[in-house]
């Protein structure tokens, strides 16, 4: 990972929560990720295949993906099963919308959606994993990303 | 006329459905994946079709190519994350009317399908 495929991360972060909420998120400096980078309650992973190889997940506590929502479908109740499917959404449009930098050999797996504060989250991650920090109206979460 | 909404998210279908509500089309059902849509199609032959790429079981694209073999004429319009050019380009050469790349706002909805439908009415 470069410097320029850092910035086209926080790029699309920046533009999916301005354009869908209309709320800038604050997107805090990368750094790689260590052993006590906090989890949140829900979790998505998307495997990354093609030119580039791993992965990357985004976390975030239920109120932040409840915001996301409501903001989508207005004021609606999420149950457990609407929470992990616009977390899995949610991870789905921003590594689909990599490819706009990346290019067609960006494939992306359908997410993979995991509640609770998981020990080690790794799996297909490429190390070194990068964390992006990402504050959005008052809740925080993060992208990880690890490629080859 | 009537539509079929291809997401494997739920809340996605949920968006589009009400984003489109004011069109009064017939809202014949949602699929999740390739293979229900690929059933609910045969069974309804609807005129107008949103539809995701990624998805579990069959994808967008190869749904779109046996949905244009089935009923050519209905319009296809694609709602996906992928937002590099060569798949907008690839799904319109498969036979898609438009392309709406995912995050997009109820108005950005209304306007790619309102394109779509007048495309359709010969305007």
């Amino acid at each position: 990972m470069n410097e320029n495929e850092i910035k086209a991360f926080i790029k699309v972060l920046t533009d999916y929560f301005l354009n869908v909420t209309g709320k800038p998120a604050v997107m805090g400096v990368p750094y790689v990720k260590v052993s006590t980078t906090e989890i949140y309650d829900y979790t998505a992973i998307i495997g990354i295949s093609g030119m580039r190889k791993g992965g990357i997940y985004f976390t975030a506590n239920r109120q932040l993906i409840e915001g996301i929502g409501a903001h989508i479908l207005g004021d609606e109740m999420f149950d457990d099963d609407a929470v992990y499917d616009l977390v899995g959404e949610m991870t789905n449009v921003i590594a689909g919308n990599l490819r706009e930098s990346f290019g067609s050999t960006f494939l992306i797996s359908v997410p993979i959606v995991m509640k609770g504060r998981i020990e080690d989250i790794q799996l297909k991650l490429k190390p070194p994993v990068f964390i992006i920090p990402i504050e959005w109206d008052g809740h925080r979460s993060h992208l990880a990303i690890g490629l080859e | 006329m009537k539509l079929l909404i291809v997401d494997d998210s739920n809340i996605m279908r949920k968006a589009i459905e009400k984003y489109l509500h004011d069109f009064g089309l017939e809202c014949i059902g949602t699929a999740g994946d390739g293979e229900i849509a690929l059933e609910m199609f045969r069974e309804h032959l609807p005129d107008v079709v949103t539809l995701d790429i990624t998805m579990p079981k069959m994808d967008g694209l190869s749904c779109l190519d046996e949905m244009m073999k089935i009923k050519h004429d209905t319009k296809v319009i694609i709602i996906s994350a992928l937002k590099d050019p060569a798949t907008g380009i690839l799904a319109i050469k498969k036979g898609a009317s438009g392309f709406l790349p995912k995050p997009f706002t109820a108005e950005e909805l209304c306007a790619e399908m309102l394109s779509c439908l007048s495309e359709s009415d010969g305007m």
